[in-house]
């Protein structure tokens, strides 16, 4: 019983939010649906970033192939962008096994991949810009054709909250599910120890792949909704490295490795970023991102497990249950 | 396309005036990578703060450019040691990924500060070197490239001197190669750190008043100089300081001859590809040895 239980959780909780909009202004709404766009993505982050350990700084490499690939294709074959999504997520995929292939077969990690990820997604932003089919550096708009679910289009919000509800969902769903799974605990192994891990027959090479494909694919989907709802993809919008940076930033603030980490820390940040967006946007651009800065950094400074860490360990503390947070991982060529 | 000599040689001059000043850049970054191993995600940032201090300096104050040199380099080293203190020190031991997201915070801080103080405009200034320049077989070089160029070659051998001969220096390359060893010989670890970050720093402020008089400065400046350093700190090997500058006439020459042959930004593509290249081939750089 136990183990549907924890699939049984998040489904409530997600039907439950499934009222919310029922009473919330159009505004609200819109909060919502991006408060749900960044959660996904950092919970698409977080199977690699979190579970595996490898801090991608490059996510909007995929993020950008799921957004180009079913606004390209939409717009130049008429193809539905709900097919559109998956063959966005299967050049993810490519694009993800390649980037796991070449980058761990030679066993780069911690800073060495997180530059290299850098460099992918801002090498991809410049190639985009310079490629006139995908509209170069004024980038491609989704045509308008009013309310079209077939086309993924809608007039209100409302779909489009419910459409992203479901993928966060999904991807929460997936989240707690690798948490019972080999696979998931190999992830975690090799995020704890790899020689260890190695030593104890797992593929750690073959995981890490897989790990990234996964993340991949998942970001894809989530950039082929971004698309549709935003109607718009550039190059920086996409594939720019303050997408890569927002992806990542949620997951770490809400805690690094679990399943809520990603939503809470979107559920927190987003509306406060949005509102200083909309209070100081005209006069003080670029208000929300000072704002997300100075969370990492306390976040860092004072709590590195993240939100949900934070409160783990509290609540250990207090009720004496056992700490099942996630333990920091050893310094690797730290200085002592 | 044409590729007349002309327009590459003018581009290869260019490209390794440029370079130079990458190389100063650099070296500030792989010297704080090669002591303490932090990867410091601020550091176009801290540029960036040089840039605005130069700007300033200079219209506000009408202050020579290269005068400025001597207020910007003490600056940058006390923002240094400063943000250092508040904020790194406390983690030194936390794993590194926790340093990066730390230093990737206080770049968001330094960027989105800029645009709420100063706009997102794009600032450059004209001073008395503005505008004068040499032709030598048809290649045009600028003065205030010239001085920029020479200007990070001395302060580049002026870093090496006192790495290798002053005390300072001494302590900087025992903590580098083994914190545990300086520890025993008496080397003050924590305050060699905070030596070596605001040195790193401080390269910074130099490089940045060499570079203005022919730049610019914008919230998102840098940004792309921060990628660069990057892009040539690993191309020299990690914590190699002649690698770095290797690395930086290679990247700057890259960048100009890309842009004389390739349309559009294409050349950035291909820097980034060198760097990728460098990443997965030879992630210890054009210099050093394979470590075993």
């Amino acid at each position: 019983m136990r183990r549907y239980r924890e699939f049984l959780i998040p489904v409530v909780v997600f039907g439950l939010a499934g009222f919310l909009p029922l009473f919330l202004k159009t505004y609200y709404v819109h909060i919502g649906i991006l408060i749900l766009i960044w959660a996904y993505l950092a919970t698409s982050w977080n199977i690699l970033g979190g579970y595996a350990g490898q801090h991608s700084l490059g996510h909007g490499l995929y993020m950008g192939i799921g957004a180009y690939a079913s606004t390209y294709l939409a717009l130049n074959f008429g193809l539905t962008p709900w097919v559109g999504m998956f063959v966005g997520m299967a050049f993810a995929a490519a694009a993800g096994w390649f980037v796991g292939y070449a980058t761990f077969r030679y066993g780069l990690k911690g800073a060495y991949f997180a530059l290299v990820t850098i460099a992918l997604a801002e090498a991809a932003v410049y190639v985009v810009s310079n490629w006139k089919a995908m509209g170069g550096a004024a980038g491609l708009e989704v045509k308008y054709l009013g309310t079209n679910p077939f086309m993924m289009q809608f007039d209100g919000k409302l779909p489009y909250f419910y459409i992203i509800l479901v993928m966060t969902l999904l991807a929460v769903l997936t989240a707690q599910w690798l948490n019972r799974r080999r696979f998931g605990y190999r992830l975690i192994a090799v995020r704890e120890n790899e020689e260890a891990a190695e030593a104890m027959g797992v593929n750690t090479l073959g995981t890490k792949i897989n790990a990234n494909v996964l993340s991949a694919v998942m970001t894809a989907a989530g950039g082929t909704f971004f698309a549709q709802y935003f109607t718009y993809v550039g190059p920086r919008v996409v594939f720019g490295e303050m997408v890569s940076v927002q992806i990542l930033l949620f997951a770490i603030i809400g805690g690094l490795g679990t399943v809520w980490g990603p939503l809470v820390g979107a559920v927190i940040l987003v509306p406060v970023a949005e509102i200083a967006r909309a209070e100081l946007g005209t006069q003080f651009q670029g208000a929300h991102l000072l704002l997300y800065g100075g969370v990492l950094v306390f976040t860092m400074l004072f709590m590195p497990k993240g939100i949900v860490g934070l409160v783990k360990s509290v609540r250990s503390r207090i009720w004496k249950t056992p700490d099942d947070s996630v333990s920091a991982p050893a310094p690797e060529g730290g200085a002592s | 396309m044409t590729f007349s000599l002309s327009v590459i040689l003018q581009a290869i001059a260019s490209g390794l005036m440029i370079g130079g000043v990458f190389a100063l850049i650099s070296i500030g970054l792989t010297l704080i990578w090669g002591v303490m191993k932090i990867i410091n995600f601020a550091h176009g940032e801290f540029l960036m703060i040089g840039l605005y201090l130069t700007y300033f300096l200079v219209t506000q104050f009408g202050m020579d450019p290269y005068l400025t040199i001597l207020i910007t380099t003490p600056a940058l080293f006390f923002i240094g040691i400063g943000i250092f203190q508040v904020s790194i020190k406390p983690i030194l031991k936390h794993p590194q990924m926790n340093q990066i997201m730390l230093t990737l915070g206080i770049s968001l801080i330094l960027q989105n500060l800029a645009l709420v103080l100063f706009k997102a405009d794009v600032l450059s200034v004209r001073t008395r070197y503005t505008g004068i320049n040499y032709t030598v077989g048809g290649v045009v070089v600028t003065l205030t490239e010239l001085i920029a160029f020479f200007g990070s070659i001395i302060a580049t051998l002026a870093l090496y001197y006192i790495l290798k001969t002053t005390d300072i220096g001494r302590w900087i390359r025992a903590a580098a190669q083994n914190p545990t060893a300086a520890i025993l010989q008496g080397v003050d670890v924590r305050f060699t750190y905070l030596l070596a970050f605001g040195m790193g720093s401080a390269c910074l402020g130099i490089a940045a008043s060499l570079l203005l008089p022919f730049y610019y400065t914008s919230p998102t400046v840098g940004l792309f100089l921060g990628l660069i350093a990057f892009v040539v700190v690993v191309l020299g090997g990690m914590g190699n300081f002649l690698g770095a500058f290797v690395g930086g006439l290679i990247i700057g020459l890259t960048e100009s001859l890309g842009a004389a042959i390739m349309p559009g930004s294409l050349s950035r593509v291909l820097t980034f590809g060198i760097f990728v290249l460098f990443l997965l081939f030879r992630p210890q750089g054009i210099l050093s040895k394979r470590q075993s």
